[in-house]
């Protein structure tokens, strides 16, 4: 407004501004500002998959390798983590075991929310499967996750991608239980009834108006599956039906351990933190999405 | 007189044990409007929704433009889909968040093979002139919009289609007064242009006083009465029609309330009384109406009420 138009005018003076401009960062930094659970969990993760990628380059030595004249050495120059009953360095496991639990963990997070998003979207739409598919489901579940791994893990050879399948299959009806409510809830949306009218055909119904509104919630869950399918594929691999011994991977680390773990307890120690805090680092970025994609959910607990 | 371009004969539709719409008649001209009222839960928009044939109907018969459309098949009603569009209540579920708003305002034209190529975009952009949104709206994406926006852009994905008849669900009752004004007005003018039907299902009276030529009166899943919008207004013949009526709000501090207050609560619908719906509650009501529910029947001048004191002396006897 123009200095005449001021004085023209008996204007009352401008209010004072009800909600302070907030300044609002961008980059890295900024991001970090507003979701530090996400930012901790994703520079952890980051940390991870580096390690996983570039263990070869980190100083380390073969992860095979036996040294029987080197056993249960304690960390060392030599050995940084220590040195298991075979005189295997812990070191060197710790970081090749990051490889078959982040591919594990991501792996089984991809293909569980495939599997279950098709049974889902199936169950949620298809009325008349409905009842058969969740019952199939529900009796899925009713077996705990570990013990229908297991079982799978029996009837097939000992293999990562074996590990991967049987986690996937048990992951699964949790993730199609989840999507067909979202389905349920959206197909009763108006917008969903104003596509019917306006002559969109089921499958296109499905893939542009159900779809993209399902994918919020399955992200949050496939981290949550990500994480657990580390910790089921630690269980397995502790318990001698998961990962072959032969490869290298901190259920196998921690089970080798196991019988010494009273006097040597870092052959444990060490892969257990490892597993420890990308499981966090999982669930952190869980969180954060979960917060990000729904701001209804922040902070409620 | 032309064909009517929706009729509907003796629907029902019952969900389990609940009788939503328990059979009812009415049909609708091309170019006007037939405001359908009645308090929630009277099955006004169970009524929209299956002329519109979002579900199967229990029984009856719903002719659009001619063709009984209740139990065609999903294939076969497509392409007859774009006669019969709608506009909902709530302008912030009515939008799918995720598409912008040029692909919700192409999708009935695609469908429908209305325009191709280049053609899509100049028919947007004419759309949205048609609802007094400017052009640039086509790349917003719904949330960047207003509630009396979101609403005119549900209009405008509704004239995509090029319909015949629009069925307005409470399309203004979640706005606010002069928002509400201006979609009303906005409705009316596309009627005078396009040539459209509307299906106005609204509680209030005021609106539907303003938009509509003649009013159906709903109460429990049946039409009490229906007439032309002033006979209906100055001459209400069914009780439940007067008390509703009554309700309206005077803007006048010194007129003498003559408001008619209703005894009790509207029965369920899962099991409504015998005879007549609103015996119930009905002032006038006698033993006939406990036991015969009334027919729709014409009492003059294309005004048609269903009570047993609004028809001849020689049936009551």
């Amino acid at each position: 407004m123009s200095e005449s138009a001021d004085a023209r005018y008996a204007a009352a003076p401008a209010l004072p501004d009800i909600l302070p401009p907030v300044r609002v960062r961008t980059g890295a930094l900024g991001f970090a500002m507003r979701h530090p659970t996400m930012a901790i969990g994703l520079a952890i993760l980051a940390v991870m998959a580096f390690v996983a990628l570039f263990a070869p380059w980190l100083g380390t030595v073969d992860p095979t390798a036996l040294a029987p004249a080197k056993r249960t050495r304690a960390p060392s120059a030599e050995f940084w983590f220590g040195s298991d009953a075979f005189g295997r360095d812990i070191y060197s496991r710790v970081l090749y075991g990051a490889r078959v639990s982040l591919l594990v963990g991501f792996a089984v997070a991809a293909i569980a929310s495939a599997i279950g998003l098709a049974i889902g979207l199936v169950a949620g739409y298809v009325r008349w499967l409905d009842g058969v598919i969740m019952r199939v489901m529900d009796g899925l579940m009713s077996i705990p996750p570990i013990l229908l791994a297991v079982a799978l893990m029996a009837l097939t050879r000992a293999s990562v991608s074996n590990v991967v399948m049987a986690i996937s299959i048990a992951e699964a009806p949790r993730v199609a239980r989840l999507v067909r409510g979202v389905v349920l809830t959206l197909r009763e949306q108006p917008y969903v009834e104003a596509a019917i009218t306006t002559g969109t055909t089921t499958p296109r119904v499905i893939l542009r108006h159900i779809l993209p509104n399902t994918v919020a919630p399955l992200t949050v869950q496939a981290t949550y599956i990500c994480g657990s399918a580390m910790i089921v594929e630690s269980i397995l691999s502790f318990i001698g039906a998961g990962t072959p011994p032969i490869i290298p991977s901190w259920g196998n680390i921690m089970a080798d351990g196991r019988a010494l773990w009273q006097v040597k307890p870092y052959i444990i120690f060490f892969p257990a933190i490892f597993l420890s805090l990308t499981v966090l680092a999982v669930n952190l970025v869980g969180d954060g999405l979960r917060d990000a994609l729904d701001p209804r959910m922040v902070k409620r607990l | 007189m032309s064909q009517a371009i929706l009729e509907v004969r003796d629907l029902k539709k019952h969900f389990g044990a609940v009788r939503a719409v328990d059979g009812v008649s009415f049909a609708i001209d091309r170019g006007e409007t037939l405001a359908l009222v009645g308090e929630s839960g009277c099955g006004k928009s169970t009524v929209g929704k299956a002329a519109l044939r979002l579900f199967d109907v229990t029984a009856g018969e719903v002719i659009l433009d001619g063709t009984r459309i209740e139990a065609m098949g999903a294939g076969a009603l497509r392409p007859l889909r774009r006669k019969i569009q709608v506009v909902f209540q709530d302008p912030f579920s009515s939008l799918n968040p995720r598409l912008r708003v040029r692909d919700i305002l192409a999708e009935p034209i695609r469908n429908f093979g209305l325009a191709n190529g280049a053609d899509i975009e100049a028919r947007i952009a004419s759309l949205l002139d048609k609802v007094r949104l400017p052009r640039e709206a086509a790349g917003r994406w719904p949330h960047e919009f207003s509630g009396g926006q979101r609403q005119r852009i549900g209009i405008a994905r509704a004239l995509a289609a090029e319909p015949d008849l629009i069925i307005c669900d409470e399309a203004v009752s979640a706005l606010d007064v002069s928002v509400k004004a201006q979609i009303v007005n906005l409705l009316q003018d596309l009627q005078k242009e396009l040539g459209l039907a509307l299906l106005f299902i609204s509680h209030d009276l005021a609106i539907v006083e303003h938009i509509a030529h003649r009013v159906a009166v709903m109460y429990l899943g049946r039409i009490v009465e229906i007439a032309d919008k002033r006979v209906l207004f100055s001459t209400p013949q069914h009780p439940y029609t007067q008390a509703l009526l009554s309700a309206v709000p005077v803007p006048d501090p010194t007129a003498i309330s003559s408001r008619i207050i209703l005894q009790g609560d509207v029965p369920s619908p899962l099991a409504p009384p015998p005879g007549c719906h609103f015996h119930t509650r009905c002032p006038y009501a006698f033993d006939r109406c406990r036991s015969d529910a009334p027919d729709l029947r014409d009492i003059g001048g294309a005004h048609r009420a269903a009570c047993h004191l609004r028809q001849g002396p020689a049936e009551t006897a």
